[in-house]
């Protein structure tokens, strides 16, 4: 039985270059993740400030002994996104691909498909196959019983779960920071950057419901898939996808890390994620085809 | 290799909603160029009950719409769901048998088969692929012979006309009727509240998992237990659409993803045509057949005003304002101002 792995997504938010490079400098030496995806995924109007991070950073995790993977933007609209697509696509490394844009542009070379691009069923999986997909994380609203399908018609890639972090639930051609401060999204001023983890986005009755984060809309509640490695093994899955956030991944990393090696069990796991300064409640109801939002032990 | 339909319109082609057969004979008797549908299941966007079509009833509307000239095109455009896929390629065949037009589809395996066992119908890209790049588009018409993309709402008129300039396939956008605020095909908003989403099971916000909740002098629209929005007493109360409700971000309480508007592009016509789209597409399969008659003739009737060098922007205004029961509309993303 292999291994099950650990890998940390893209971040979604707008951190400052500095930041970036302050947060994957300790990611590359102490987390024990051996995959990271790192890109700007959500807004091209960011990425004149946080490329100058990237190359610093790739090092740094290299380095590290992490295999990066770039990860391209989600919803490509203008020719800045389409550029940095094309540029991503060229590089000699990994590429993660998130919108069928990029994937025209990676053709023949080996990428990953991120959890932005819809595969919902082994034949789009297949289909993705013959063109070079070594890897599948699938959109976070996927049951994990559709996941295990997938996972057993396609044994020649690794399928990644979503499992901490939380949801990314939509993109649009709205920006909802700009718009909650009375701006428009071609004057935002960068205001996403006010919220590390993403604006909160309360009900009338101040039920904690989503988080905008640019023209992106995620849950408020934090996804904890606190499975165990023989269930999660059973279920085809070959690696954990960690979502990055302003808490302290090392250790979240380690505790997944310690699960996955049956150190710890479930509980403890829970009771550790628990103990941490979330930005919202535990939840895991999608994957048991359920509402997202929910928490089932 | 180019797939002609029954009718190719000089005109924009104005694509109209026919959610069931009745719909459907509205549609065509009150001028559309081509109407859409889909079958009574999960495989179509629109799965809502009484709505939709048996495959015999498709194989009578595609008879009653070719005698009359008018195309008639389906969606399959959901995502199949893994270890089901049959019941998605079922459809494929379905469709094709019943001599339909084109197939509306997003899923690459639906794509796929669609290619493989039926090359000789049209394909048209759905929305729900939100295909918005000349990459993207020209992928999905060398990959799989697209040869239609309806393109998402997030779309200005400029971004419309420069990308129809760099590809080759036509292009079909959204003028009237429901508005999605998110990129379509890449939301999960209604499955985080209620576990059922359009890419799921073909429906948004659905209706069982709605309630009305009266607490004091205020009545709560909910969806899956969240409020999405309040009322007072004496105001009309909304559908709780999950992106059109009233949440409290940045210390106010806004509807910051839209207000509970419709999409109304009308007065846009004449530069959508300059923008070179194809067709126009209609919004609205859960509507009855004398909303559907009535939004039909309106826009059918401002196609052929357009055609003959008018402008038939003020009567078709003022025929649609009816159809919007006082409702407010909007041009969505077509204006840049609305990001």
């Amino acid at each position: 039985m292999s291994a099950i792995e650990l890998a940390l997504g893209p971040s979604f938010f707008n951190w400052s270059a500095e930041y970036l490079h302050d947060f994957y400098a300790r990611v590359a030496d102490e987390a024990p993740v051996s995959r990271v995806y790192i890109g700007e995924v959500i807004c091209g109007k960011r990425m004149p400030f946080n490329d100058k991070a990237w190359p610093q950073v790739i090092e740094r995790l290299e380095r590290g002994g992490k295999q990066v993977v770039l990860s391209t933007i989600a919803l490509p609209v203008t020719k800045r996104d389409r550029n940095s697509i094309a540029d991503l696509c060229e590089m000699d490394m990994l590429v993660e691909v998130n919108d069928v844009a990029a994937l025209a542009k990676r053709a023949g070379k080996p990428f990953a498909v991120g959890p932005f691009f819809n595969v919902y069923n082994e034949g789009a999986a297949q289909t993705l196959i013959d063109r070079g997909m070594e890897s599948l994380c699938p959109p976070v609203e996927l049951p994990l019983s559709s996941l295990a399908t997938i996972a057993k018609a396609c044994p020649q890639i690794t399928t990644e779960l979503f499992a901490f972090g939380r949801l990314p639930l939509a993109v649009s051609g709205r920006c909802y920071h700009a718009r909650a401060h009375k701006l428009h999204k071609d004057s935002c001023q960068f205001i996403c950057d006010r919220d590390l983890d993403g604006m909160d986005v309360d009900t009338l009755d101040n039920q904690q419901f989503l988080a905008a984060n640019g023209i992106q809309t995620l849950s408020h509640s934090v996804q904890a898939l606190t499975m165990a490695a023989d269930e999660l093994r059973a279920n085809g899955v070959g690696r954990l996808r960690l979502s990055p956030h302003s808490i302290d991944m090392v250790k979240v990393s380690e505790d997944y890390a310690a699960m996955l090696a049956d150190r710890i069990n479930s509980e403890e796991l829970e009771a550790r994620l628990r103990s941490l300064p979330l930005p919202g409640a535990l939840a895991n109801g999608y994957v048991g085809g359920k509402p997202g939002h929910l928490w089932a032990d | 290799m180019s797939l002609q339909m029954t009718n190719t319109p000089k005109t924009m082609e104005l694509v109209c909603p026919a959610g069931t057969p009745a719909a459907l004979k509205a549609a065509v008797d009150a001028g559309a160029h081509t109407v859409y549908c889909g079958f009574r299941n999960e495989t179509n966007a629109r799965n809502f009950p009484g709505l939709n079509f048996s495959v015999r009833e498709l194989r009578e509307g595609v008879r009653y719409a070719h005698q009359r000239g008018t195309n008639v095109l389906v969606a399959v455009n959901t995502f199949a769901r893994a270890g089901d896929v049959g019941i998605w390629t079922k459809a494929v065949d379905d469709i094709a048998a019943c001599g339909a037009d084109a197939i509306i589809a997003a899923d690459l395996a639906v794509l796929d088969y669609a290619l493989k066992h039926h090359p000789q119908i049209r394909l048209h890209l759905s929305v729900q692929a939100a295909a918005a790049t000349p990459e993207a588009i020209n992928f999905y018409a060398e990959t799989f012979g697209v040869q239609r993309v309806v393109l998402p709402r997030v779309m200005s008129v400029e971004e419309i006309e420069k990308l129809n300039a760099e590809i080759d396939v036509e292009t079909e956008v959204f003028v009237f009727g429901g508005l999605c605020v998110m990129t379509e095909g890449r939301c999960s908003l209604s499955s985080y509240a209620t576990g059922k989403s359009p890419n799921l099971t073909g429906v948004c916000s659905p209706p069982g998992d709605v309630s009305y909740d009266e607490e004091g002098d205020k009545l709560f629209a909910r969806l899956g237990g969240f409020t999405i929005d309040g009322f007072n007493a004496g105001e009309s109360a909304g559908y709780p659409t999950l992106c059109k409700g009233r949440f409290n971000a940045n210390d106010e309480t806004s509807y910051l993803f839209e207000d509970p508007v419709s999409l109304n592009a009308a007065a846009l016509l004449p530069r959508l045509k300059k923008a070179g789209i194809t067709a126009l597409k209609i919004e609205g399969r859960q509507r009855g057949k004398a909303y559907i008659s009535q939004v039909v003739k309106a826009f059918r009737q401002a196609v052929d005003v357009l055609d003959a060098g008018g402008n038939a922007e003020a009567e078709v205004s003022a025929m649609l304002s009816a159809m919007t029961e006082g409702g407010r509309e909007t041009t969505g993303a077509y204006k840049k101002i609305w990001r």
